[in-house]
């Protein structure tokens, strides 16, 4: 019953729950650096090899709120919830090209985060806070939801009340102030372990109980099994998919915490690898997203002990339903766990990051240029605090509605940064005005298509020569900010020729 | 504008490699709907749409593998 406590299940629960805590402090000490410096609280020192990165960026994509989300999509809207495969298959090869080019340039000028980056090549204080400030503003909602899928996960355990959570968050604020990175470093290593084993026992378990694969997938409607098929003036949902996939695909490694990610690592060859093995835990996505048929097939929705957590969640109890019905308490203890530990740490990466975006190019850039390392890792400590103590608040106080549509418009926002990042990567002749207002451009259009949809999707169709094309939000307001940024480039560069602007970096830092 | 010294190292320029237009062939795969937006055929019960789509995330790590195994080593960058 998910009403009752389930004594078992929470012993389990708490048990691991302390031991990544003691990790949690344990790693102030592992690999000892000065933590009074920036480079080490908030990049690890740029130290971790293939494993721990490979771990460490892991535990930061594939968050709780994914292993929630995901298969709650799939539950409820079918195969497009599956455009998260694709979506992997395509960043990945992204990081492969582009992001080396990022770390080099940022080990050879000490560069923290890609608004560093972004002063440092095009010489301009407004864009970099525009990039620091869209990086963070994105991020904060996301840090609100990785409490949702701690109270989806306590409410299966039949823990009720909002002491738990606080709790949970107490502690994780508290080691991540005194260690840095290395915390959720060291704790993505168990949390991934007891999501593998949790996924690994699901995939054989689940079928066998409910008669196969083949009984699941013939338990989805059949108009939900695949897309939507185009019509002669609307490319229906395939499009919707497609653009899914492949914005979302652009956006990720754009977001603060999958830069982190990338920069705390000690070699360019280390982020190739990763995007090599990184695929591993994509598998494991596709996996999970099909627990959301899994759990269609089990029935779950109907039955009544589960009727206040779908009330409650909706379509994001699935899956705890779905673990609570088929597996026994103690293994309800460890997926639950894994989940619980799932949310922690991307967390307490995106906290980091979050904290070392406003030090760097705020406090730094704005408030206190002359402050020293030690006055800049201090200040980073305490963002950290304050932005999940931010989180925490937001998602007690207001409808957890808001926090998911607040995403949903992050992604769409982090997406207009692309330009100024990526390109920046390539190229010094995009001019740092024309890339403001492009980026202005593309968050003005993104956010007024939301906002079209009553903020409740992200699919907004297009009209083109007599086309209906369902696009995702975040790539169409892209190509209208790529378009700005090149017309006024042109333009702007033509205005003041034969005037250079300062740029940091030169062409052999990105090697 | 500031242009690299003649004696920056031998990488200075990382030249464009052809190779790297293998990529386009997984996200071509991954992209293209039309293709893989279908029930049959099935294995073990699982439609063509998912195993696709699967399969294909193991591919892309073996194309991008493949693609890591042929660059010039950066020597001393360890």
């Amino acid at each position: 019953m998910a009403a009752s406590l389930d004594w078992v299940a929470l012993i389990v629960f708490v048990a691991l729950f302390v031991l990544v805590t003691g990790l949690g402090f344990i790693a102030a000490r592992w690999r000892k650096g000065d933590l009074g410096l920036l480079d080490e609280w908030g990049l690890g020192g740029r130290r971790f090899g293939t494993v721990v990165t490979w771990f460490l960026l892991g535990g930061d994509l594939y968050t709780a709120y994914t292993f929630i989300a995901v298969p709650a999509l799939m539950f409820g809207a079918g195969a497009i919830g599956f455009f998260a495969v694709p979506y992997a298959t395509i960043t990945y090869a992204l990081m492969f090209v582009a992001f080396p080019r990022l770390w080099s340039v940022a080990r050879k000028h000490g560069y923290v985060t890609a608004a560093d980056f972004v002063r440092g090549r095009f010489d301009s204080r407004t864009l970099a806070l525009a990039i620091a400030t869209t990086g963070i503003i994105a991020t904060m909602p996301y840090i609100a939801l990785q409490l949702v899928g701690i109270e989806v996960v306590l409410a299966g355990l039949g823990v009720h009340g909002e002491w738990p959570l606080i709790i949970a968050f107490v502690i994780l604020a508290a080691y991540t102030y005194t260690s840095g990175l290395r915390a959720p470093a060291l704790i993505a290593v168990v949390k991934d372990l007891l999501i593998y084993v949790t996924i690994a026992v699901a995939i054989v378990v689940i079928p066998m109980h409910l008669g196969g694969f083949g009984a699941i997938f013939a338990s989805v409607d059949t108009a939900k099994l695949t897309l939507a098929s185009a019509t002669d003036s609307n490319m229906g949902s395939q499009a919707a998919y497609a653009t899914l996939a492949f914005g979302s695909a652009l956006a990720l490694f754009l977001y603060p915490h999958a830069i982190t990610g990338v920069l705390s690592s000690s070699s360019r060859n280390v982020i190739k690898r990763n995007a090599v093995a990184l695929p591993a835990y994509s598998i494991a996505l596709g996996l999970i997203a099909l627990l959301g048929y899994m759990a269609l097939a089990a029935g779950v929705k109907d039955m009544p002990q589960y009727a206040s957590g779908f009330a409650r969640f909706g379509a994001n109890y699935a899956v705890p339903a779905l673990f609570l019905q088929v597996f026994p308490s103690w293994f309800v203890g460890i997926a639950f766990a894994a989940i619980a530990i799932g949310a922690l740490v991307p967390a307490a990466i995106m906290s980091i990051a979050c904290a070392n975006l406003f030090t760097r190019n705020i406090y730094k850039e704005y408030w206190k240029p002359g402050c020293t390392p030690k006055q800049e890792s201090q200040m980073a400590k305490i963002v950290s605090l304050v932005v999940k103590l931010g989180a925490l608040v937001f998602i007690l106080a207001f409808p957890q509605q808001y926090a998911i549509q607040l995403q949903l418009l992050g992604g769409i926002w982090m997406s207009q940064t692309l330009p100024t990042v990526i390109f920046g990567l390539y190229t010094r002749k995009l001019h740092p005005r024309a890339l403001l207002i492009g980026w202005a451009g593309g968050i003005a259009a993104g956010t007024a298509m939301a906002a079209s949809l009553d903020f409740k999707g992200s699919i907004y169709p297009l009209h083109i020569f007599g086309w209906t094309i369902p696009c995702y939000a975040a790539l169409s307001a892209l190509a209208l900010n790529i378009a700005i940024t090149v017309i006024l480039s042109v333009v702007f560069n033509a205005a003041t020729r034969g005037r250079t602007r300062v740029d940091a970096t030169v062409a052999t830092d990105y090697a | 504008m500031t242009q690299d010294s003649g004696n920056a190292p031998k990488r200075a320029h990382r030249r464009f490699r052809p190779v790297y237009l293998i990529l386009l062939i997984p996200v071509f795969a991954a992209l293209w709907t039309p293709f893989y937006n279908r029930v049959e055929p099935s294995i073990a019960g699982v439609p063509f749409f998912y195993w696709y789509q699967l399969l294909w995330v193991p591919l892309s790590a073996i194309v991008l593998f493949f693609i890591y195994r042929t660059e010039p080593r950066d020597k001393g960058r360890e």
